[in-house]
């Protein structure tokens, strides 16, 4: 019984909860969004507009699944499930509560570096099998962005595991107990978060699909579900980059009075709308200018963080 | 020698501010000698028919003396063959009109060559590389060949068109042409025109270590605000060289001008800049009562300035959202949009209509201002400009804005004079030159404000100037609200169109006129008029050619869109991707206003 529970039940629960967290996470954008611009945002369907998104299913599961006769069809099917399950994937170790959590193991975090570096594969090979030049000019985008970027933030996760001693997250959020490492870690809190925003290329770093100046750039020939995956599958990277930075950051699930679950699911959505207030709010940064400030700003202020921690843990630490 | 029909020296014209004769220009008169004939024209622009080898020599003259006429306001064709009073005028069978502008000097010179069917002109675009895109609509509408031009294509319309509409014989409606048909020969033409051949735009396709990529900008793009399209010749992201290409949006409004009454073609100008409404208006009525020496009360001119700087705010607004826009900033076009609702109730308020209101008249407006319109325009004078001062803080002092923006898309006053960029465009580059103040008309010497200018000439200034430029048309609307003169929103003359209402049905006269001018159309007099005001966008100007009869001979609408957009391979060389959405941004255009 208690093998079905964490083998069976488990999983298929938190995969479902989390595919309509994302869904829903739409419909939360686009009324945060409205809010913030003055405008009402969709409240027609169901109460408060709701079932949005049911809508948005039907129609983007009942649309014509076109694919481009001059496209690389086997890459260009599987590109967004490589997102997908990439991005599933690493919600397998994130510790929701003490006892909800899929896998536990001790490299969580070398994992977690692991899958953000392949779901960089979905996105350049749908922008090569699209074999159309916006999709182009946005995949090498990506490239250049998403594996500069992951540079910095593995090195800025570091912080966290100097302090810690331990790559497994469940480690990571029994260690704060007394004290959330943003209070240790500020520097490196900021830079993960900037890190998080570029490789789930959200606004102000969306510069993969800057829909002004190439069109909707590597999902440009996209339509249909497989359109839908990268949809969702964007949503599912804000909220795991949000729950990561609640496990690295904010003590996990740890909290006074309320039940751990909850509060875990309070900071990661605190979150979740910090990055729609960002792309309410910042205009975007130009493709040079995004990786100068990456390796000549960013870069040198981890390893002077990685070097500050290591010294305090060095001097100070036992 | 001077020409004088009879029906033109019988115009009496306005006071003349820019007066100015051949002997005034003792250099020309020299190079000219005898043959240059001078011809009256209602706006007391001095034109001279000249012989077409001496033009060059002319227009070299005209750039190279003291105070130089060194800005290209127009270049356009006229078909002469179905003039009235073609006897009285050295014409041929087509004209080319050249027009030039001092702007130290604030006058104009307009030369006019006569040619015969077939004849060829030598092209211009060696003394100026704006006339590049001039003459090649010349040829695409008019079939006049230019010798030495070097890309002599289609501009407006596709490559496959048969024919030359501005031409006379020309159908003007589908209805006098054969219905249309597209079979499969017609199709496979159309579609092999449009296969890209990297040579044909002057591209090479590779350099000696790499391959281009070319890069279809448009036309349905989210960033080229309506139908334009670039092809782009890319290394990685960096343009190595863009080729606008134009022609979209054409409708040919000139061609319906010569369709419509001159009271009917009113409502057709406000969709040229269609974001600029009674703006539109505002040239080609002023044009027509220079014509006319129709003389409007100060109400009259009061209302239309309040109405044309509502609508630059308008413009403006939407500019300023979009440009935050194209930026990636995805807030503040809202904002802008919930002012612009507000003013367009104001606009709907007192014309009844909101983007397209074609409110102005012949010899007047449409309506009086209605009962407690003051009210609500002070509200919103009260109201916008501490809204602006909000959003300027938001977006142009935004660092990653500035970021993009400042030093991207520059080039100085002597490029902008080259290139005939008018408006904010050139006013960034240092130079204080506003119609508004330079040749002021409907009264804008009674307003005080300022013009702002702008000294780097890149994107982030001509956003500034557009943001400064708001405020200085809130101050404007505040005096309209003050001091709005008592009187007629109608002048009492005969081709006031239609005439005031009270009137027509009080006497028989004015019901006649009235009838007259509804069913038939009013008839202005003989002559040639060209006007130009400070539009939203730059200078747009209306010259009207009146054969004595109720439509216009020939309408030329010269827009300020169409050269701004022949600089951007200019301005976008060496830059990459980004800063061409930022560059297309800052100029601030409509593409129906490129096309007409």
């Amino acid at each position: 019984m208690i093998i079905l529970y964490e083998v069976l039940l488990v999983p298929t629960s938190v995969l479902l909860l989390l595919l309509l967290c994302a869904a829903w996470s739409t419909w939360l954008e686009r009324r945060l969004l409205a809010v913030w611009q003055d405008r009402l945002g969709p409240n027609r369907v169901g109460p408060m507009g709701l079932l949005q998104v049911v809508a948005d299913m039907i129609k983007i599961f009942t649309k014509e699944d076109w694919i481009p006769p001059f496209a690389d069809k086997a890459l260009f099917v599987i590109a967004p499930m490589i997102l997908m399950i990439m991005t599933l994937l690493g919600f397998a170790i994130i510790p929701f509560s003490p006892n909800i959590q899929i896998a536990n193991f001790d490299n969580a975090l070398l994992f977690i570096l692991a899958l953000s570096s392949l779901s960089v594969y979905s996105i350049m090979l749908a922008g090569f099998s699209s074999n159309s030049k916006y999709a182009l000019l946005g995949a090498m985008r990506t490239a250049a962005q998403m594996l500069s970027y992951e540079v910095f933030m593995g090195l800025a996760l570091m912080g966290v595991v100097i302090i810690t001693g331990s790559f497994s997250l469940n480690d990571i959020v029994a260690a704060q107990e007394n004290y959330w490492f943003i209070l240790s870690q500020p520097l490196g809190f900021v830079l993960f978060l900037i890190a998080g925003v570029a490789e789930i290329h959200r606004a102000p770093f969306d510069l993969p699909e800057a829909e002004t100046e190439i069109v909707a750039g590597f999902h440009t020939e996209y339509s249909s579900i497989k359109f839908g995956m990268f949809f969702i599958g964007e949503y599912l990277g804000v909220i795991f980059i949000s729950a990561l930075i609640t496990t690295l950051y904010f003590g996990g699930w740890q909290g006074p009075v309320l039940p751990p679950i909850i509060w875990f699911l309070l900071k990661t959505g605190s979150f979740v709308v910090f990055f729609i207030l960002l792309r309410a709010a910042i205009p975007r940064p130009r493709y040079d200018q995004l990786m100068r400030l990456g390796w000549t700003v960013l870069l040198p202020l981890t390893l002077l963080n990685l070097m500050l921690t290591a010294l305090w843990q060095l001097t100070l630490g036992f | 020698m001077t020409i004088m029909t009879k029906e033109m020296s019988a115009i009496p014209t306005r006071t003349l501010k820019l007066g100015l004769t051949l002997a005034m220009l003792p250099e020309l008169e020299q190079l000219l000698g005898d043959e240059a004939i001078e011809q009256k024209t209602a706006d007391n622009i001095l034109t001279l028919w000249i012989d077409k080898h001496q033009l060059i020599p002319a227009l070299s003259l005209l750039k190279s003396i003291p105070e130089p006429f060194n800005f290209l306001f127009d270049l356009y064709a006229v078909d002469e063959r179905l003039r009235l009073d073609k006897a009285l005028l050295p014409a041929k069978d087509f004209t080319l009109v050249y027009q030039v502008l001092s702007i130290e000097r604030n006058q104009d010179v307009r030369l006019k060559v006569a040619l015969e069917d077939n004849e060829h002109q030598a092209s211009i675009t060696s003394i100026w590389p704006s006339a590049n895109w001039y003459e090649r609509e010349a040829w695409d509408l008019f079939g006049i060949i230019f010798d030495a031009h070097p890309n002599l294509c289609r501009i407006l319309l596709p490559p496959t068109f048969q024919g030359h509409p501005l031409r006379k014989e020309f159908p003007c409606r589908a209805t006098e042409t054969e219905p249309f048909t597209l079979d499969d020969d017609k199709l496979a033409r159309e579609q092999n025109a449009l296969r890209f051949n990297p040579k044909e735009w002057g591209m090479d396709e590779s350099s000696a270590d790499n391959d281009y990529l070319f890069l279809n900008l448009g036309p349905n793009h989210p960033s080229v605000h309506g139908v334009f399209r670039i092809a782009l010749q890319l290394d990685g992201e960096q343009i190595i060289n863009s080729v606008p290409d134009i022609g979209y949006h054409h409708r040919g409004a000139e061609k319906i001008a010569e369709r419509q009454t001159w009271h009917g073609f009113i409502p057709y100008t406000d969709r040229i800049d269609y974001l600029g409404g009674v703006m539109n208006n505002f040239p080609y009525i002023l044009a027509i009562e220079q014509l006319a020496d129709i003389r409007v009360s100060e109400r009259v001119e009061c209302i239309r300035v309040m109405l044309a700087e509502c609508f630059r705010i308008l413009s403006h607004m939407l500019f300023f959202g979009t440009f935050a826009q194209d930026v990636g900033q995805l807030s503040p076009i809202f904002y802008l949009f919930i002012d612009r609702e507000k003013l367009f109730s104001i606009i709907e308020a007192i014309t009844g209509a909101r983007m397209h209101p074609s409110w102005f008249r012949i010899g007047g407006v449409a309506q009086d201002l209605p009962q407690g319109w003051h009210i609500m325009m002070q509200e919103f004078v009260d109201y916008f400009p501490a809204k602006l001062d909000e959003y300027e803080v938001m977006v142009m002092q935004n660092s990653i804005l500035k970021n993009r923006a400042v030093g991207i898309g520059k080039y100085d006053t002597q490029q902008a004079i080259e290139w005939n960029i008018s408006g904010v465009g050139i006013r960034a580059t240092g130079l204080e030159w506003d119609l508004r103040k330079s040749r002021p008309y409907s009264g804008y010497e009674n307003y005080q404000f300022d013009i702002p200018i702008a000294h780097n000439g890149d994107a982030y200034d001509r956003c500034q100037l557009r943001v400064d430029e708001m405020r200085q048309s809130i101050k404007i609307i505040q005096q309209c609200i003050d001091h709005m003169p008592q009187g007629n929103y109608k002048a009492d003359h005969p081709l006031t169109t239609p005439p005031r209402s009270d009137r027509s049905k009080q006497d028989i006269d004015t019901l006649i006129q009235h009838f007259m001018n509804v069913s038939w159309g009013g008839v202005m007099p003989k002559g040639e008029s060209s006007f130009a005001v400070e539009a939203t966008k730059g200078i747009n100007a209306y010259t009207l050619i009146s054969d004595g009869t109720s439509s216009s001979y020939r309408t030329r609408i010269r827009t300020p869109s169409f050269p701004h957009l022949q600089m951007i391979p200019t301005m976008a060389k060496g830059l990459m991707v980004a800063d061409l959405i930022v560059i297309l941004a800052s100029i601030d255009f409509v593409m129906a206003d490129v096309d007409r």
